[in-house]
Order: structure tokens, then C-alpha cells, then sequence
């Protein structure tokens, strides 16, 4: 394999991480928002179309020394997460107006993007750590980046956490590769699944480590004390990225990991970490959902929504360890179409809140009569987070469900029962938010309306929403391919 | 043709919602339009249903969602057998019905009248579908509009009402949800018809299929409802405006009945059987509690929502005893309680249109200043109480036959539930209709508008025409509930 064979093979996210320099450095030669901003989207272009490139290519198989894979799997998420960031980066125009231009924003964005696609390709513990870190790093600085109180709060707050999360997750992958004697995934998958007798309790313990480092990242309980803080605090942008982005790439990570780490479905320890997972979805649904009830302001009830919507994903995760057959692809499917449901549901906040300059619940009233289009939308993204047909969450929830129940484990029934009647009390809050908006009347009555790139993206969520809900199928493939391939 | 039928409201919604802002008053003429159409097709599918031929007829399917090998794969199928085909017809029937009843709407009439059609799309889906998961989608579906409906347009405590009914539902299908993904993926598929077989329905599953059956039958039991869950309705149909009234009465209830004979005996005909005695139990206590309550109502439209207490019993007394007789008599009852409920409501709306009253003791002598409402609600109070050559009297006389020799403890007192329905109709009439006419009602009017006329017309036919001529109805419901009670028969 020659250096470019290698580089190809990290294609996607070479082209992020390159970008990043060159939107730093342009702004040195011509400062202004708009190259910013175009550069930055010429770079998600150039990734997209590298990463098209490697489908069209047929390009797959290990590289870099085996840290790296290209394979569906990774692909998927490459394509998601790119897609993800071109959207946060277009809501950008809507959301940091009243801000002078801010190219470390962009370049920030991009690396961490960056390394969220390697982190999907990695299979080594060593490379999944490091591009953990780079786009932890990058994550931390664009939460605390409005330099105002409350974000630099938030970026503190999520610093310090993400600290002792990367600790504990180091922790456990110094037990994973004392035992295994390598740091690569199908090496230590190969040790679990022939010698491990006598050391069963060690790879318990490394695992239930690296569940709580990875924990964090997927913000389930109870690893999930900063998300309502830096939710909050952060530019609203930056939250819509981490609530979806940085929320997928902490359970493509998992899915890696556990699945093909630790051995896939057969070994001793799968049925250990599918309860440890079920216990931790149960966990999340229950107490994002009972917080959630008590919010008044928008972004804190999202926040503690996306707690609740993790433990969902959760529950896929646990059916993973126990069936294989759908449990990985309900996971990648859950996490696209969740992608759609809550960046929707994000821009939409972020529209209101430029506008109106109010994150409070109460604001909300009459918003149907004063911006219909942004008011439909988030009508539709709030039914599809509970989980009302004919939108995808819908469909995703069920999935997700079935591939439980699919494990033929009686408690994964009772599992399943605890998630469903979390997504009736889930109904309480998000319909409250939507009768607000219809039902209400408004303070003040002056219309308004999203700009118009915000516009495209809210109708590309709203289609994305419906047309996920009732044409499942293409995309129910992508995954199964993808998911297949983890295997 | 069922999904044109299916479709033909929600395209309607649609077109409603792209009306200019200035003509929104013309909402109420398409989905009139919408509706007539939808109702001459409900018609043309009861008529050409032909009941001796078995199966499911007029069926469209295809797959919907391609699982691959991961086991879940979805169809989207549609078909009418004699079960669903007199509830197409009554759906067709309400839904007309509610738009006339809501002629006069004049807040936000677009978007009104979307989701009112929007509705019927949803309770029609839930009567055609062959496949659960389509099954419980439209089930789903079905809330958004109910909920709007009443809590935009609702009167009272409309916002807590709406949650309410919301909440009791939702939490009902969740345990419904468990339920199917156990049955579908047992089985390996969630088509029913391959479901409700001998050979096709699951006989061990990873739970004991008595709590799967127990799950599934939770959300028909909330929907029906049957003591103790009942507590949703009379707040919901109490704050709910009329049109929401009439079909919540008239439909939605009956998919907590038709899901009972659709899915749950079919499928998990043992579990049935083992249970049946509870099922009478719980129906004889929803008989009699239903009665009890509404006998002490002071409001009339909450009287008549509890009156659907008792009366929705009777369908699941006559699903309890498992044989042909008392299915028919449970479906009918559907039919009838469907059409008979529904012109109660229709009549106490434009009542309570003149006298902004609900109170009984507020009313008296009405009739002198109303006499055709008035004779249509004692035509209706009649019809309800059982009263031979009105269609009331077909069901309840034939879930009675059906369960005299299966449980007839619960059989006495499901009668004696009659005896206090003739008690509580007849006191409501007496006190609201006759006595000396009150001074304060003296300029009130009685119906005029054509749209009064023709809501109430089209609920008298049936209710008179299935009185005098049943066969109308029971051919077709006998070939419906034939097929399910022997399944229920043959197991043992």
C-alpha cells in the first residue's frame, strides 16, 4: 500500500482536517465572513465528494497500520456526520449574527467533524482514544466560544467532565490492553473470544469503564450531569452539533467497541454488557423524561429530551450485545433519522431565539400565527421525538423496539415496556410545547421568518421527517449494509 | 378502492389547508365536498361486499418496509371483511355527520376542518389494516387530530381533557406496542390474516402469551373503556365540541371493540378462552357502574358520555361468552351504539347551541319550544334503552343470546344494565323535555338549518332501517364473526 493508497483510505476526514488549516489560514489573508464561510463549505464538499469517491472506488480494507478502516459501517457515519456539519455550519448564518466573524468557529467545527469521521473508522483503542480527544478538545473551546458568561460556563463545565470521562475511559482501555497484550480491536475480540478464562472479572471491569467513558459522550445516565448546563449555556449552534454529531459518533465508537471488540454475540461477556446497557437506557429515558417535564426554557428541555432519546438508542445497543441481527442497524437508523428529527427541531429554537430573544417555553405561544413555516416544522420534529406516525421517529422507535424484543430475552421485554410508557410521558412535554405555539395566544403578534438558507434547511428537515416516516426503506437498507458489516 | 377511500379524507385535509386566508369560510364546504364523497364510498364498499365470500375483500397490498433479513418487514394492506365493513360504512356516516354538525365554526375553520379529516383517515385505517404495525400506526395517528380538536376547540377544561385522553391512550399502546412486537416476531410476521390461523399464530412466545395478551388487550380496554379506565371519556367527550364528540363516540370507541374481535381472540384464541370469565366480569361491573354513574349525572352531555360506559360493555359482555351469537351481537352493538351515541351527541350539541346549558335542572319543557329535537332525542333515547324495532334492541338482544348460556350471572346483569338505561334516559328526557315550559327558554328556536336536518336524517335512517330490517346488517356481520368464532372454538 503506497502513501497515497493510506491517505485515500482517511480520505474524508484528511480533506475536514486539512480544511480546518486552510480556514484559519485564510482568514490571516482576506478576513471577512463570507470566504469563512464558503471555504468551509467547500471543505464538507470536498469531504463528501472524497468519501463518494471511496464508494464509487470500492475502497475498503484496513490502513494505517490497521488504526484505521474504511468499511459501510464507517461510510455511513462519514456521510452523516459530514451532512450534519453542513447543516450546523449553514445555521450558522442564522445563528451568530449579531457576532463578528469568527473563522476558529468554522476551523473548530471542521476538526472536530474531522475526527468524529477517523473515530468511526477506528479499530485500534490507541487511535479511537486520540481522535476521541481531538474532537473532545475541539468541542470544549466551541461550547465555551460566545465569551459570554454562561457559555464560557458551559465550556468549562464540559472541559472538566470530559476530563475525568477520558480518564476512566483511558482506565478502561489500559485494563482491555493489559490483558489482551494489543490495543487492536480484532486482536483483543480474538483474546475474549478464546483465553479469557481466569480473567472474566478484569474484563468486566475494563468494560464497564469504558461504558461509563463512552457514557459520557452519549450522555446517558448517569453520565449525563453536564448536558442540561452546557446545553444551555452554549451557542445554540454548538448545541444542535453536539446533541446529534457528537451524540453519533459516541455510539458509533460503542457500537465498534462492544460489537466487534468484544467479540460480537457469542462470548461470555455480551450478555454482561447487554444488561448493563439495558439498565443504563432504562436509567436515561426515566430521568431525562421526568426532568424534562419540569423545564421552562427550550434549550434545557431539548437537552434533557436528548438524555431521554440516548436511552432509546440504548435500548438498540443492548439488543446488539444479545441478537446481532437488528439490533446495529436499528442503531444507525435511530441515530439518521434522529439526526433530521432534532437538528430540525434545534434550528427551528435557534430561529425563534434570534428573533424573538427568547429561549422560555411561554414564548413559544402563538408562534404558529407569527411564522407558520418554523412553526409547522417543529410541530413535526416534536412528533417525531415522541414518536407519533407518519414521522420518522416513529418508525425509528419501533425499530429500535423490535430489535429487542427480537432477542427472545423476557427482561428485554420488560425493557421495552419501560420505553414505550417513557415515550407516552415523552408525549406530555413535547405536545405541551407544540399546543403552545397552536394553541396560544401571542404576546406580540409581529411575524416573522427564518432567513433564507435556515428556510432550506427547516423544509429539508420537515422532508427528511415525513419522507423517513413513510418511505422507510432506502434508508433502512443503508444501514443493514452498514450494519452488516460490522459483523 | 380502500385506499382511495382511505386517502380521499386526508387529500381532503390537504386541499382545506391551501384555501386563501380570505375565503377561509369555504373550509366547511370542502370538507363537506370531501366527506359526501368519502360517505357515497363507504356506501358503494358496504354494498359490494359481497358475505358469502370468506376472506377479506377489496384488498391492496404491497410491502412497505423492506426488514431483509432482520425480520421485520411491513406491509401496507388494506381489505374489508364483515367485520370491518359495517364500521367503514359507520365511519363514512359519522365523519359526514361531524362536518355538519360543525357548520357553524367560525375559529380557525381551516384548520378545523383538516383535522377533523385527518381523523377519518386515521380511525379508517385503524378498521382496514391487515398488517399490525400499519395497525397500530393508524392507531397512532389518530391522536394528533383528537387532540387538537378538543383542545383548540373544546369548552370547560379543554387542555386537561385533552391530555388526558392523550396520556390514557398513549399509555394503553404502549403495552399494545410490546404486545405486537412479541406476536409479530414469535410468528415471523405482522400480517394478520396469517396471524389469525391455526397454524400461523404463535403458541410460545418469549413471554407467557397470557401477559402478551393481557398487553395487547390493555390499550382496547382503555379505548373501549371498561371500569376503571374509563375516567378519560367523560372528560373528553364533556369538553370536546360536538363533531369531536359524535366521532369519538360513534368511532372511536369501536376500535377498542373491533381490535378486541380483529386481533386479540384470533390471534390468542387459548388465552381468550382462559379469560373469558374475567372479560364478563369486567364487562357486567362497566355495565352496571356505567349505569350507576350516568344515573347520577347533572350535566347532560356527561350523561351521555357515561351512558357509553355501560353501553360499550355490552360489546365486550358479548365477546366474553367466544361463540358466533355474541360476536355478532358484540359487533352489532358497535354498529348500532355507533349510530345511536352519535345522534344523542348531535342532538344535545344544537340543544346546547340555544340554551348554553348543560344543566338538567335548568331545562324543562323543552319540547314545547323544540318538538323536533326533542322527538329525535327521545327516538334516540329509545333506540339506546333497547327499544324493539330500533336497533338498539338487534345488539343488546343478540349479545343476550349469545351469553345467557356462557356466563349467566354476568348475562343478568348486563339486563339488568338495560332496566337502568330505561331509567336514566327516560328521567333525563322527562326532566328535560317535559314539564311546565320555562319562561327563560321561551325564545329559543328549534332546528331550521338543512345542515340540523340532514346530520340528524342520516342517523335515523340507520338506527330505524337496522330496527325494522336487521338482515341489513346481520348477513354481513355473521361472515365476519363466523371465521373468529370458530378459531375460537376449535381451541381448546
Amino acid at each position: 500500500m503506497n502513501w497515497f493508497d493510506q491517505i485515500h483510505h482517511i480520505g474524508p476526514a484528511f480533506a475536514l482536517l486539512l480544511g480546518a488549516g486552510v480556514v484559519m489560514g485564510a482568514d490571516l489573508v482576506r478576513p471577512g465572513r463570507a470566504p469563512v464561510l464558503a471555504l468551509t463549505l467547500l471543505t464538507l464538499l470536498v469531504g463528501f465528494a472524497w468519501a463518494v469517491w471511496q464508494v464509487v472506488a470500492g475502497t475498503s480494507g484496513p490502513a494505517v497500520a490497521g488504526a484505521v478502516v474504511v468499511d459501510e459501517f464507517a461510510l455511513f457515519f462519514t456521510f452523516l456526520l459530514i451532512g450534519v456539519t453542513a447543516a450546523v455550519v449553514i445555521a450558522t448564518v442564522e445563528g451568530l449574527s449579531r457576532e463578528e466573524p469568527r473563522p476558529e468557529f468554522f476551523a473548530l467545527l471542521l476538526t472536530s467533524a474531522g475526527s468524529m469521521v477517523l473515530l468511526a473508522q477506528a479499530q485500534d483503542l490507541i487511535a479511537i482514544f486520540v481522535f476521541l480527544e481531538t474532537t473532545s478538545v475541539s468541542q470544549f473551546v466551541l461550547a465555551g466560544i460566545a465569551r459570554d458568561d454562561r457559555s464560557s460556563e458551559a465550556g468549562l463545565k464540559y472541559l472538566l467532565s470530559g476530563a475525568i470521562a477520558a480518564a476512566v475511559l483511558l482506565y478502561g482501555f489500559a485494563f482491555l490492553f493489559g490483558l489482551s497484550g494489543t490495543t487492536s480491536l480484532d486482536g483483543i475480540a480474538t483474546f475474549v473470544g478464546s483465553n479469557s478464562q481466569g480473567t472474566e472479572l478484569a474484563l468486566i471491569l475494563g468494560f464497564v469503564l469504558v461504558a461509563a467513558g463512552l457514557g459520557f459522550k452519549m450522555s446517558i445516565a448517569p453520565f449525563q450531569a453536564w448536558v442540561p448546563d452546557v446545553y444551555e449555556g452554549a451557542p445554540t449552534t454548538v448545541t444542535s452539533f453536539l446533541s446529534v454529531a457528537s451524540k453519533a459518533a459516541g455510539f458509533a465508537v460503542a457500537l465498534r467497541l462492544f460489537y466487534t471488540g468484544l467479540g460480537g454475540s457469542e462470548t461470555f461477556i455480551s450478555e454482561n454488557w447487554a444488561a448493563l446497557f439495558a439498565v443504563l437506557a432504562g436509567a436515561s429515558m426515566t430521568f431525562g423524561n421526568a426532568a424534562a417535564i419540569l423545564q421552562t426554557n427550550v434549550k434545557r428541555l431539548l437537552a434533557y429530551s436528548s438524555i431521554a432519546q440516548a436511552g432509546n438508542v440504548a435500548v438498540g445497543l443492548a439488543a446488539v450485545a444479545a441478537s446481532g441481527a437488528a439490533g446495529p442497524s436499528a442503531v444507525l437508523f435511530f441515530l439518521a433519522t434522529y439526526a433530521a428529527t432534532n437538528l430540525g427541531a434545534f434550528f427551528c429554537v435557534i430561529v425563534v431565539s434570534e428573533r424573538i430573544g427568547s429561549e422560555r417555553l411561554a414564548d413559544y405561544a402563538g408562534l404558529l400565527k407569527r411564522s407558520p413555516a418554523v412553526a409547522v416544522v417543529l410541530l413535526l420534529c416534536l412528533l417525531s421525538l415522541t414518536g407519533i406516525p407518519p414521522t420518522a421517529g416513529f418508525l425509528a422507535k419501533l425499530y429500535v423496539f423490535n430489535s429487542a424484543v427480537q432477542t427472545g430475552i423476557d427482561w428485554m421485554v420488560v425493557l421495552v415496556a419501560v420505553a414505550v410508557l417513557n415515550s407516552a410521558i415523552s408525549a406530555f412535554y413535547y405536545l405541551r410545547w407544540a399546543r403552545t405555539m397552536v394553541l396560544d395566544d401571542p404576546v406580540d403578534e409581529t411575524p416573522f421568518r427564518a432567513s433564507a438558507p435556515v428556510q432550506g434547511l427547516l423544509g429539508l428537515a420537515a422532508f427528511g421527517v415525513l419522507y423517513f416516516g413513510l418511505w422507510p426503506s432506502p434508508l433502512l437498507q443503508a444501514a443493514q449494509r452498514a450494519a452488516a458489516n460490522l459483523l | 378502492m380502500l385506499s382511495v377511500f382511505l386517502l380521499l379524507p386526508l387529500v381532503g385535509a390537504l386541499t382545506v389547508l391551501t384555501l386563501p386566508r380570505d375565503s377561509e369560510g369555504n373550509a366547511r364546504w370542502v370538507a363537506l365536498f370531501y366527506s359526501v364523497l368519502t360517505f357515497i364510498m363507504s356506501i358503494a364498499i358496504f354494498i359490494r361486499f359481497d358475505p358469502d365470500n370468506p376472506g377479506y375483500q377489496f384488498v391492496d397490498r404491497f410491502e412497505w418496509i423492506q426488514g431483509g433479513d432482520t425480520g421485520f418487514t411491513v406491509q401496507y394492506a388494506l381489505g374489508v371483511d364483515g367485520l370491518s365493513a359495517p364500521l367503514v360504512l359507520l365511519t363514512g356516516l359519522l365523519s359526514l355527520a361531524a362536518v355538519l354538525v360543525s357548520w357553524n365554526i367560525d375559529l380557525r375553520p381551516k384548520q378545523y376542518f383538516a383535522w377533523l379529516l385527518v381523523l377519518e383517515t386515521a380511525v379508517a385505517g385503524v378498521f382496514l389494516s391487515l398488517d399490525l404495525v400499519q395497525f397500530f400506526f393508524f392507531w397512532e395517528l389518530e391522536l394528533l387530530p383528537m387532540y387538537m380538536l378538543i383542545s383548540i376547540w373544546g369548552s370547560g377544561r379543554p387542555r386537561y381533557s385533552a391530555m388526558k385522553f392523550l396520556l390514557f391512550t398513549m399509555g394503553g399502546s404502549a403495552f399494545m406496542l410490546v404486545g405486537f412486537l412479541v406476536l409479530g416476531l414469535t410468528a415471523g410476521t405482522f400480517d394478520i390474516a396469517v396471524l389469525a390461523t391455526e397454524a400461523g399464530r404463535p403458541t410460545d412466545a418469549v413471554i407467557p402469551l397470557s401477559i402478551v395478551f393481557w398487553l395487547v388487550m390493555a390499550a382496547f380496554l382503555v379505548k373501549l373503556p371498561v371500569i376503571p379506565v374509563h375516567t378519560w371519556l367523560p372528560d373528553a367527550h364533556t369538553d370536546a365540541p360536538t363533531a369531536v364528540s359524535v366521532m369519538l363516540a360513534g368511532v372511536l370507541l369501536k376500535m377498542g371493540g373491533y381490535g378486541i374481535l380483529r386481533i386479540a381472540l384470533p390471534i390468542m384464541p387459548d388465552q381468550a378462552r382462559d379469560f373469558g370469565v374475567i372479560l364478563a366480569i369486567i364487562a357486567a361491573a362497566s355495565i352496571i357502574w356505567g349505569a350507576i354513574l350516568t344515573l347520577q349525572q347533572r350535566d347532560l352531555k356527561r350523561l351521555v358520555a357515561y351512558s357509553s360506559v355501560s353501553h360499550m360493555g355490552y360489546v365486550l359482555l358479548g365477546v366474553s361468552a367466544l361463540g358466533a351469537v355474541g360476536l355478532s351481537g358484540a359487533a352489532l352493538q358497535m354498529f348500532t351504539h355507533g349510530t345511536i351515541t352519535g345522534l344523542l351527541f348531535i342532538v344535545v350539541g344544537l340543544i346546547y347551541d340555544r340554551t348554553h346549558t348543560r344543566q338538567i335542572s335548568d331545562m324543562s319543557g323543552l319540547l314545547h319550544r323544540m318538538p323536533i329535537l326533542g322527538v329525535v332525542m327521545i327516538v334516540a333515547g329509545l333506540a339506546s334503552l333497547g327499544l324493539p324495532a330500533l336497533s338498539g334492541f338487534v345488539a343488546e338482544f343478540t349479545v343476550f343470546a349469545g351469553t345467557i348460556q356462557a356466563h349467566p350471572a354476568a348475562t343478568i346483569f348486563g339486563v339488568f344494565g338495560v332496566v337502568l338505561a330505561a331509567g336514566y334516559i327516560l328521567w333525563a328526557v322527562q326532566r328535560v323535555f317535559t314539564g311546565p315550559p320555562d319562561e327563560r327558554w321561551s325564545g329559543l328556536t328549534d332546528a331550521e338549518e338543512w345542515w340540523e336536518y340532514a346530520a340528524m336524517a342520516a342517523m335515523l335512517i340507520f338506527i330505524i332501517g337496522v330496527g325494522v330490517y336487521p338482515r341489513l346488517l346481520t348477513d354481513v356481520v355473521e361472515s365476519g364473526v363466523e371465521p373468529i368464532a370458530l378459531l375460537v372454538q376449535a381451541a381448546v
